[in-house]
Parts: structure tokens; sequence; C-alpha cells
């Protein structure tokens, strides 16, 4: 077969193909494998069940982040349940001689965060983890899916998962974002053109010139929400910003081993003659700040708009969006702008890295927390947090009325002490507003990107954050 | 291991397209170890919201085996724990119009049936259903057909997964350790699994 013409999808694929299985599914090896506390542990147990050992310990990674407090995790934690989580993720790896990132080493934070820092995240790799979020290292051009707790067990006991070849559709982002608007905006924007399952089957390559414009962190945030659209996974082209990323990274190889691996890494990209299932294309001069209003992210309208009216939408939709604006207590037609706003939320694998954090910051030192809003400011890692700390980013934070916190998912979900309370309405930087997400079964949520969120906090309602920028000393 | 070549039971219909794993099982539930419990709060923050009037507390579907949902059901997180969940609540086969792809694959994985319809059909069976709860829903997994009271449908299940249902490969575990040394002979070709 001829080499031409080939997506970097195929070229991963192919070189991690096993064999194919009855029914047309192909066995296909996992390369780096990421663990939690929980996803895992029920897994680890089907394995002793079966009496099999893990095949390859040392590509499996583990680290905590779902319930881990982000006030004080000294230990024991104090919620027992999720002690408990963390001492059997941590007996898990001791037994089986996996690798655990844990708080007291420096190096833990959420997995979609660390695994990139640490440089085990490499391009033309396939990776998976316990976790949909995992599309997220497809920044770098890898391969990496999100998996369910028996696929865990199939990748401990074999590295392998079984799974039907993905289609591939090239996601064109044209020109150049306007001021104010990130990788995040540029997501939803996807979504909401594409629809929450228009993904289904595909992985989506994403290219154009606002993509190889975005940095890594961009990237990633832009990876990390392809599962919100229906993709079981997102990639990036690797380019010399990825290969820049990863020179010097603890995990990533080292000296000449590392040029070498960039050289494959370069030819891993997919081919400019390259083949694609479908191509869609967006003008970045086109999107806006964008915001969710309702319980889905392509629930999402620019931050200038209205909420849907559902007398105006068709058959299809209108009874989703009603359900939607009866459970956001929204009303039709409302401008977005405006909408008051109890909490703010800026963290998880989405935005919790140190870009989001200094974009928010940008904004925080402009003014103060409106009174009344709790404004929680969560680094995805203690990396993060670090290099965080280290710019005074948490002083001014601090100053401006956020809480500074540990490192952790947070309330991205509820199951660690951050939670919405009651009806609460929280601007988050996180990727979900499913109903119930943030931990109240009734509390809503909000996506827009980090700066907006900043925003949004500072004047306790949803603003749109270029006017900020524009009066800012930036 | 088994093989599924049916699944058949009464029916319970629940209406909604979008139906994330959030709301089949909420996050906090899964603070624990093992997906014991999972079944004893499938829905419940739905179903606390609904007061009585959700499907899974509808006493006319009580004992229901196939769940009748609508557009991509199961979106959201890749956590089993929402199949683990639907399945220790009593429920052994999904129709509905769309599947989240790895909510259907946790399905399979679990031996559990998702088969799919086209909008009308799923009309035609929720309505047959609401009228006649007694009556026996069957998914035969081979011909991807679903039959009720109102007829024979054709539904759709991807040929992989009949496959795995069908010859009892559905535990994937298995079916992967069969390839034996090939799995360390391409690891051996992979340059990052092997440190450069
Ligand atoms: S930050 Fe949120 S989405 Fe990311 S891994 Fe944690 S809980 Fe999941």
């Amino acid at each position: 077969m001829s080499q031409q013409g080939q997506n970097l999808f195929s070229k991963v694929w192919d070189a991690h193909k096993v064999r194919e299985l009855p029914g047309g599914q192909t066995q296909l090896l996992v390369g780096t494998h990421l663990i939690h506390e929980v996803t895992s542990p029920q897994a680890f147990a089907m394995l002793r069940e079966l009496g099999l050992p893990v095949r390859f310990p040392n590509r499996t990674f583990a680290t905590v982040d779902h319930i881990i407090p982000t006030e004080d995790q000294n230990r024991p934690l104090s919620d027992p349940l999720a002690e408990s989580m963390l001492s059997e993720l941590e007996r898990n790896c001791a037994e089986s001689g996996v690798r655990f990132f844990g708080p007291e080493g420096g190096q833990q934070g959420v997995i979609h965060v660390i695994g990139p820092e640490l440089g085990l995240t490499l391009p033309g790799s396939t990776i998976a983890c316990g976790d949909s979020h995992t599309s997220t290292h497809g920044a770098f051009g890898a391969i990496a899916f999100g998996i369910g707790t028996s696929q865990v067990r199939d990748i401990l006991a074999s590295q392998c998962l079984a799974l039907a070849r993905l289609k591939v559709r090239r996601i064109e982002v044209t020109g150049q974002l306007p001021p104010g608007v990130y990788a995040k905006d540029v997501i939803l924007a996807i979504i909401r053109k594409l629809g929450v399952n228009g993904g289904v089957g595909y992985a989506y390559e994403y290219g154009g010139e606002a993509i190889e414009a975005m940095d890594m962190e961009a990237r990633m945030t832009l990876c990390n929400m392809s599962i919100e659209g229906g993709a079981r996974c997102g990639y990036v082209n690797p380019d010399e910003k990825t290969v820049e990323y990863l020179r010097g990274r603890p995990f990533a190889p080292q000296g000449e081993a590392f040029e070498r691996a960039a050289a494959d890494w370069r030819a891993v990209a997919s081919d400019p003659d390259a083949q694609y299932d479908d191509v869609v294309t967006l003008d970045a001069a086109q999107i806006e700040p964008s915001v969710t209003w309702g319980i889905h992210p392509g629930h999402n309208i620019g931050v200038l708009e209205s909420v849907p009216t559902p007398g105006e939408a068709n058959d299809d939709e209108r009874a989703g969006i009603e359900e939607a604006i009866a459970y956001m207590d929204l009303t039709p037609g409302q401008p977005i702008q405006g909408t008051p706003v109890d909490v703010a939320f800026i963290g998880s694998c989405t935005n919790g890295r140190i870009s989001d954090l200094r974009e928010a910051a940008r904004i925080a030192e402009t003014g103060h927390v409106k009174e009344g809003v709790r404004a929680l400011v969560v680094p995805g890692s203690q990396e993060v947090a670090r290099e965080a700390e280290a710019e005074g980013l948490h002083l001014v934070f601090e100053k401006a009325g956020f809480q500074w916190r540990q490192a952790g998912c947070s309330m991205c979900l509820a199951m660690n002490p951050d939670k919405l309370i009651g009806r609460e309405l929280c601007a988050s930087s996180s990727n979900r507003n499913f109903k119930g997400r943030q931990g109240s079964p009734s509390g809503r949520t909000l996506l827009m990107s980090p700066a907006m969120v900043a925003a949004a906090a500072l004047a306790g309602q949803v603003v749109d954050v270029r006017t900020i920028k524009n009066e800012g000393k930036h | 291991m088994d093989e599924i070549t049916e699944t058949t039971g009464r029916g319970c219909v629940m209406r909604g397209d979008d139906i994330d794993t959030d709301r089949i099982i909420p996050a906090r539930f899964m603070k624990v170890i093992t997906f014991d419990d999972m079944g004893l709060h499938c829905f419940e923050d739905d179903r606390k919201s609904a007061k009585g009037n959700h499907p899974l507390d509808d006493e006319k579907y009580t004992g229901a085996e196939i769940l009748v949902v609508g557009k991509n059901f199961g979106c959201g997180s890749s956590r089993e724990h929402a199949p683990q969940s639907l399945m220790r609540f009593g429920f052994q086969g999904f129709i509905g119009e769309s599947f989240a792809e790895i909510f259907a694959g946790n399905c399979t994985s679990l031996g559990l049936v998702c088969v799919t319809l086209p909008s009308e059909d799923i009309e035609k069976l929720r309505e047959s259903i609401e009228l006649d709860p007694e009556q026996e829903i069957r998914i035969d997994v081979a011909e991807s057909t679903v039959q009720s009271r109102a007829g024979t449908m054709q539904g759709d299940i991807p040929p992989g997964t009949k496959e795995q249902l069908i010859h009892g490969r559905w535990n994937s575990t298995s079916v992967l350790l069969e390839a034996g040394g090939a799995i360390e002979e391409t690891a051996a070709q992979i340059p990052y699994v092997n440190g450069y």
C-alpha cells in the first residue's frame, strides 16, 4: 500500500495494531495507560479475581485527582470514603509495580494535566484512561481514548483494547482568533455547530491557521472537549511547538534519544495530501466568547446573544431546549449577558493550566470579586500551583477575593468537598454543564473561558470579557 | 462465556434525549471501590426531583428489563458505573435512537445489549409499551430486530458488537489475551514503549 495520503490517525492506528479481531474490531496496543482512583479499583479487583498479573506495569501511571480535597490534603483525608479510595489506589499500585504520583511527591494533579507536564504524553502514541477527557492528550498528536472500567481491566491484563476503527473528520479553523477569544470558545463553537453527538464514530483532527497558532495548552483545552462533541478522540498534528514543549520533561526521552524521537514525531503528522472521511471549516474571526445557557455543552451561544426561544427551534430540539431553560431558570430570549452568578470556578483538566491562570489573573487584577460571590481558583496540578506561586498569581487572586486552592478536580464534579449548594449558578471553566454535575442536584453551570469566569466573578454576572480587557492595563 | 443471542423482558419507557451518565449515576455515589451498590442510586437525583413521576418509580414498569430511550443516551463521562447501575437495577437491554459510544462499549463488556431504531419506530414502541406495559419485548441480537405488539422492527447493532455478543466474546479480556506473544512483538516495535 502506498504511504501517500495518510492522516495521523491511520499511522498511529496501524503502528499499534496487534491483530484484527473477528467482527472487524482491531486489537490495539495501548502504549500509555493512565489511571486514577475512581475507575481503577474495580478493574484491579477483577484482575485479582481472574488471577491475572498486570502485564506491562511500567506502561501504567497513576494519580489521585477526583476525590482529593483542595483545602487540606494531609493524610488521612478527612472524608473516610475518599481516604479508602486513595489507599486502595496506593495498594494496587504498590502491589503491581505501577508508578503512582501522590500528593506527597509533588507531581500530583488532574491526570490530564500531569500526563503532558511529565512528558508521558507523546506524539504518535496511543493513550487510554478510564476517564472521558483523555482526549486532552490528543493535543500532542496522540490517539487518546476515554474507556470504561472493563477496558481498564483489559489494558492492565493485556495492554490492549478491542476497538472499532474510527473515521476521521478534519476540522479546519481558518484565520485568526479575535482578542478575548480562546480555545475554549473555539471548541464550544465547534460543538454548537456539529452537535453533542455529531462526532460519534469519528476522531477529530483539528487544523488550520487558528489551531496552528495555538500554544500547547490551548490545544489541550480544545482536544479536551472533543468528547463533549461526541468524538471519541481529537488531535492536533505535532509541530515544532509540540517538540519544544516536550524537551526536558521528566519522562520524555533525553539527549540524543530526544532528537530521534522528535524526528518520529514530525513524521507522524498527517501528510499534506492525507485523506479524510469528512472536512468541516470554521472561520476563527466569527467566533465570540461563548457561554452555555443549558444543560449540555452544545447549548452555548456567543456572550452577546440571547437564550433561545423554544418556539423558534425545530421540532427535534424544542423539548430539549424547554427542559434546559426550565432547569436553568432562564427566560427564553433573555440576553445571557447580565445573568447573575453565585459561584465562579477556575480550574479542571480543561482550563486549570498555567496559561489559563495567567489569563484569569490579568482580569482578576482589574477589580474585586463581587460581594456574595464565592470564587475559587484551583490549579490543575502541583506543578501548575508551584509555577503560579512563583509568578505571584496566587497573590493576585487572593487580593481580588478569590480563594487559592490545592491541585485537584475540585468543583468540576461532585466527588470532593467543593460543591455547589442548592440552586447556585456557577460560572465555570470546566467542561460539563450537565444537571447536577457540580455537586448539587439542582445546581446550575455556565461554561466559559477562564478569563470570562474571572470577569463574571468581578461583575457578579455574565459579562463580555472584551469590555474589561479594553479598559484594563493590558 | 455466555452467548447472548436475545434479550427479553418487559419494557420501560424513558423519554428525553441526551440523558448523561451524571444523571444515570450522580458522581457522589462513585466514592466506593466496588460496583456493588450502584443499583441503589440509579437516576437518584432525577427520581427525587420527579417526586415519584420518574419511569423508574412507575409501578407499571416494575421489574422491566428493557429500557427504551431517546437520542444520545449515556453521553458524558466514561464511567462504567452508569451501565453497572442500570444493570444492577435490573436492565439487560437498551433500545434507543442512538447511544453515546463509550456507554455502548461499556454495555457490551458487561453483556448488555444496545440496539438502535429509527425515531418513528422508537415512538411507536414507546406508545405500545405505554398502552400495554405487560407485554414482552424481545431483542434478537443476530437479526438486530425488536419484537413487540407494535410488530417486528428492524434495528441496528454494530457488526463487531453483534459478533462479540452472539459468540460469547463480550468479555474482551479473554479475547485480547488470546493474542499471546503477538502483544509483546507489537510492543517491541514501538520506540516510546521501549524508552527510545
Ligand atoms: S477535572 Fe473534571 S473533567 Fe477533568 S478529570 Fe477531573 S473531573 Fe474529569
